[in-house]
């Protein structure tokens, strides 16, 4: 299964980013082979539209779940339709690594 | 041009797709009934909300959630006496799903299908979760996220 998280920058040091559309990164994480693959994101600067357009991307890559700190209003259904499931988490400098150690639990 | 709708949002949408008279004649002609309007009837008149609670759970304002109620009713009595069938179609809205929060890892995440209660977090696996209630969520905050 893959995993979308947000991220500030693209090793597995950097931090959460807490905001969805607008993210400086996104990491893809594959859950079987345990691979991670960094997206840098083309949305960042648009003026509308950054997190459908974001949606989209992290639909392309077949991600199921997506990780990060905020999710806007209209993301939020896109995803529900999508059957892409949403994590947010609320506590602030969480590194990309600690996430994927949940996972491996 | 005029000010775009904001989105309204149903929290529990119908797992059905209208009602049919029975006995009749067969009709052709349907009344297309707005998911929004749906809500509107169920908050209003199922779940006995006023409008002040319910335009807010919809996120919309007061009026608002008054003009649709309006249009839901002149629908279901337009579908009683001339016989005609409801569907459920459309309007501006996104689906809610069921939030839960994590004990243990503390994140919240959410669940997509309403008949089944989510039993681990979707994170770390953890069977520690519990239902997470969305009181706060209000339309001023709303509206903030918006712009």
């Amino acid at each position: 299964m893959k995993v979308a998280i947000t991220s500030t920058g693209n090793s597995t040091d950097a931090v959460l980013d807490s905001r969805f559309g607008r993210c400086s990164w996104f990491i893809i994480y594959d859950t079987e082979l345990k691979s991670t693959e960094f997206i840098p994101n083309p949305n960042i600067d648009s003026i509308e539209g950054a997190g459908i357009a974001s949606a989209r991307l992290i639909a392309s890559k077949g991600a199921e779940k997506v990780i990060s700190g905020e999710f806007g209003a209209k993301v939020k259904g896109v995803f529900d339709s999508l059957n892409i499931k949403l994590i947010v988490i609320k506590e602030e400098n969480k590194t990309i690594k600690d996430i994927i150690k949940l996972f491996q639990k | 041009m005029p000010r775009p709708k904001l989105i309204r949002k149903v929290s529990n949408p119908p797992n059905f797709k209208g009602f049919k008279p029975i006995g009749g004649p067969e009709n052709t002609h349907v009344v297309v009934m707005n998911y929004e309007e749906y809500e509107a009837i169920r908050l209003s008149d199922y779940e006995l909300f006023g409008q002040m609670r319910a335009s807010s759970q919809m996120g919309i304002s007061r009026s608002t959630f008054a003009r649709i109620y309006e249009s839901a009713r002149r629908k279901v009595a337009l579908s009683f006496t001339q016989g005609l069938p409801i569907v459920f179609e459309g309007g501006k809205v996104y689906f809610d799903s069921e939030w839960y929060q994590c004990n243990d890892c503390g994140s919240l995440f959410n669940h997509h299908d309403r008949e089944t209660l989510a039993n681990e977090c979707s994170l770390c696996c953890s069977k520690n979760i519990e239902q997470f209630s969305d009181e706060s969520d209000d339309v001023s905050e709303r509206n903030l996220k918006c712009k």
